[in-house]
């Protein structure tokens, strides 16, 4: 091939239409899935501390989870959310959910049915579990929580008063829960469950959080002394999915559980074409520049 | 002079509420009521806000305006959601009080709202959220450019950070025995060490200085001296 | 790196006028004395051998309460430095420099201007700072008679936008050029509203794009799109997650502590750029006191995780 037949290459690639790099990702992240590939994971120290966290706490201790996050983030975040809900109902700890974010509340009722409902149809409303639903006010909720749980919910989700729902008799603020999690997809989320709900009392319960990978970088300064667990991605979550099913694998619909590691997939796939698509960017700059200079 | 000193006074006197709420437990209820204020406010603002989206769709309806038709769906939409909430129609009946329609739960995954959040709402939002992985494919191909030593480093970092996010990352470094000296160069290793101590240490120093940048902007609007919120009246202060 | 000097009667200005200054002591003093009547109240109410309920201050945060007050004189100092006339040096902020270039670029080739103030509420911090840019950046299109649009997230935010806008056109002698119409609401939901937004990039294709407060995901999506129809685009947040790519897509970018300058360094005035002198001097000494926690927990002689005498001293002064 001519010399200027590969630098007219060159230039056609520096200008290529974004068009076709978007169908390359699409290519990408759909393959992967059609083709069911499952990739090995080894758990690393965050998705370890966070199933070692779960595991200490005696059976029948009660855990606040917090879904904060809505359809958008359904993707990154529902593996995660489904893996501690089944860890934590297989433990035999009794779960208390709720959520920050108003466009949460369907989703936290379909994620209950769907995981909790189905790998454990033994569990009974009220004694082993409560929807408390969802409250405006933001990390004002967190704050007012951490003093006084019964003035900031009256009622839980089906309108029964707080004070006469077995599980939440005595539990006057979050220092009657062993452990809080929070599976966030931004603001408010983990990040204010840490500053508002643990601060007041540090040591009262231990704190775990799954956020979107994006969130790493706030939220790391955190681990291990704020927040005893971390989930970070769908990396997080394909890790901890793994050490889930070694303990309890479920015998109803064990696909649910894997979500992660089938999204991981994608995320191999797409990672190497970004790695693939920066080498080219470079070499087209380089075979630019190596042009300017031999004109 | 009202006009420029009350809502210095409301900002000054809420904001110094904020702050005495943090440190005395005797103010600490104080930051809440500001709070639920703060709330009520807004609440009241979406209806002028909810007015203004009314307004603006339907002039553009009716001057015909290009792409007026999209202005229709979203007044048509808005009203929908709207009379479906208001109304709780299809809401599931209230266990507690099933003949009272009012009592019934709209949030639940099988009300008609429901419907609408899982198959309209749901899929629209996880549509728009998931175009950022093909934006950050055409910002990773256009931007990330060796072209001097410290885009070099941010190469190298993100290579790394890349493939150790991968199960390939992973297997690239499996054959490093794990006590060896260069167990270090281990994909999963360079990653925890970019992560827990070089980016922390960057997210920390941001953090800090972010930190007291909205502390030199919370004393310059209490004190009020940072005033170009305001409306200035007839002539400057 | 260039650098404006902050002179004595460089920069006419308002300056703090005393009635302000009493309406923020009256604001301190008032709540403060309330407190301390409840405390009475209550105190006088319980019987004569009851303990007392509640100490008047935190005893955890009494050394937060300490610093903060520091911190304040600081600022404060510099702010009084700068109105006499202690010449001060602020390093030029090239994203700042870059608004009139960024207007009158829109105004020349006739588009309008795009200013998006985050998705936050009023409530949050960096939406009051993107609004006070607001002000400066509304007061330059006004003077350039370009088109500046403003579609917000919250209800309240477009009210106080425009509030800023009107009084922006107003200062800029220009008040029949102010269209309310121009500062609209749009949607809560953050992918309706980036929907919207970003349909009225494509369609309208504005010249140049700020985009001033607290983002999320929304943030490339922005400044992709940004960057297709081929705008200039000036970003400032304090989201340390979305600075990476507000980074790499923008043309500008302000950064955590720059962002919440903005404001003072576009008024110009002597009292503002003090008080970013301030936060330099607070810096220092947040720098001076890592670098000696530092020095003391390599040489092991105070660590915060231990409990010896000098370990427990730092830890009480630093509020550990």
């Amino acid at each position: 091939m001519s010399q200027d037949s590969n630098d007219g290459l060159f230039a056609r690639l520096g200008r290529i239409d974004r068009r076709w790099i978007f169908l390359a990702m699409a290519l990408a992240i759909i393959a992967p899935i059609l083709m069911r590939l499952r990739f090995e994971e080894e758990p690393q120290r965050m998705a370890q501390a966070t199933f070692d966290t779960i595991e200490a706490l005696p059976a029948g201790s009660k855990v606040l989870m917090s879904l904060d996050y809505d359809p958008s983030s359904e993707g990154e975040l529902q593996p995660m959310a489904n893996a501690l809900i089944h860890h934590c109902a297989s433990r035999g700890h009794k779960i208390v959910f709720m959520t920050l974010w108003p466009f949460g509340t369907p989703l936290l009722d379909k994620t209950v049915k769907r995981i909790l409902l189905e790998y454990h149809p033994q569990l009974k409303y009220g004694t082993d579990y409560v929807t408390l639903g969802y409250k405006p006010g933001l990390e004002g909720v967190v704050k007012l929580m951490s003093s006084d749980i019964p003035k900031q919910f009256t009622t839980d989700k089906q309108g029964t008063p707080i004070g006469e729902v077995p599980l939440l008799a005595g539990v006057k603020d979050l220092s009657g829960f062993q452990l809080v999690v929070s599976v966030s997809a931004g603001y408010p989320g983990a990040k204010e469950w840490v500053q508002f709900g643990n601060g007041p009392t540090p040591d009262a319960f231990a704190v775990i959080g799954g956020t979107t990978a994006v969130q790493a970088a706030q939220l790391l300064p955190y681990f291990p002394k704020q927040m005893e667990g971390m989930l970070l991605g769908i990396k997080g979550a394909a890790e901890y999915e793994l050490l889930v099913q070694k303990a309890y694998m479920p015998e109803r619909f064990p696909e649910r559980l894997e979500d992660g590691r089938i999204r991981m997939g994608s995320q191999v796939f797409a990672h190497m074409l970004m790695i693939a698509l920066i080498v080219l960017g470079n070499i087209v700059m380089a075979a630019g520049r190596a042009r300017g200079g031999a004109k | 002079m009202l006009q420029r000193t009350v809502p210095i006074a409301i900002l000054s006197l809420s904001g110094i509420i904020m702050i005495l709420a943090y440190f005395s437990p005797w103010t600490e209820s104080w930051g809440n009521t500001v709070i639920d204020w703060f709330n009520i406010i807004a609440g009241v603002a979406f209806i002028l806000g909810a007015g203004n989206l009314l307004r603006v769709n339907l002039e553009k309806i009716s001057s015909q305006r290009p792409g007026w038709a999209y202005a229709a769906i979203t007044i048509v939409s808005f009203m929908a959601v709207l009379v479906v909430g208001l109304f709780k129609i299809g809401a599931v009946p209230s266990d507690r009080f099933p003949d009272v329609h009012f009592a019934g739960d709209i949030d639940s995954a099988d009300s008609t709202l429901g419907w609408i959040y899982f198959y309209v709402i749901g899929p629209l939002g996880a549509t728009m959220f998931s175009l950022l992985a093909f934006y950050v494919a055409s910002a990773a191909f256009r931007a990330f450019r060796a072209k001097n030593l410290e885009s070099i480093l941010l190469l190298g970092t993100a290579f790394i950070i890349l493939l150790s996010a991968t199960a390939a990352g992973v297997w690239l470094t499996k054959p490093i025995p794990a006590d060896s000296p260069i167990a270090f160069l281990k994909f999963e290793r360079l990653r925890a060490f970019i992560t827990e101590v070089v980016q922390s240490s960057g997210m920390r120093a941001i953090g800090i200085g972010t930190a007291i940048g909205i502390a030199a902007l919370s004393i310059r609007l209490i004190l009020g001296i940072d005033r170009s919120y305001l409306s200035k009246g007839g002539g400057d202060a | 790196m260039q650098e404006r000097e902050v002179r004595s009667g460089q920069f006419p200005g308002s300056q703090v006028r005393r009635g302000q200054l009493t309406v923020s002591i009256a604001a301190l003093l008032g709540p403060c004395a309330l407190a301390l009547a409840q405390a009475a109240e209550q105190a006088a109410a319980a019987p004569a051998d009851a303990p007392a309920d509640k100490p008047l201050l935190n005893p955890t945060r009494i050394a937060l309460l300490a610093w903060l007050a520091v911190f304040c004189v600081l600022i404060v100092l510099a702010i009084l430095l700068a109105r006499n006339g202690a010449p001060f040096k602020i390093r030029r902020l090239a994203a700042l420099d870059a608004v009139d270039e960024a207007i009158g670029r829109a105004t020349e080739m006739g588009r309008s201007v795009l200013f998006i103030p985050g998705i936050q509420d009023m409530n949050d911090v960096q939406t009051v700072a993107g609004v006070t840019v607001l002000g400066p950046v509304a007061r330059t299109a006004a003077e350039y008679d370009a088109k500046l649009e403003v579609p917000t997230s919250r209800s309240l935010v477009m009210v106080a936008a425009r509030e800023t806008v009107r009084a922006a056109h107003f200062s800029a002698g220009r008040p029949d050029t102010y269209n309310e119409a121009n500062i609209y609401y749009i949607t809560d939901e953050q992918f309706a509203y980036v929907s919207a937004v970003v349909g009225k990039m494509v369609r309208d294709k504005p010249a140049a794009c700020f985009y001033m407060g607290a983002f999320y995901a929304e943030s490339l999506l922005f400044a992709e799109n940004g960057n297709s129809i081929g705008a200039i685009q000036i970003a400032g947040t304090a989201e340390p997650s979305q600075l990476p790519f507000f980074v790499a897509a923008c043309d500008y970018t302000l950064i955590g502590e720059e962002f919440f300058a903005a404001s003072a360094y576009l008024s110009g005035e002597r009292d503002q750029l003090g008080s970013i002198k301030g936060q330099d001097f607070v810096k220092l000494v947040v720098a001076g006191l890592i670098v000696l926690g530092v020095l003391l927990a390599v040489a092991g002689v105070a660590r915060p995780d231990h409990a010896d005498g000098l370990s427990k001293f730092f830890n009480t002064i630093l509020g550990g």
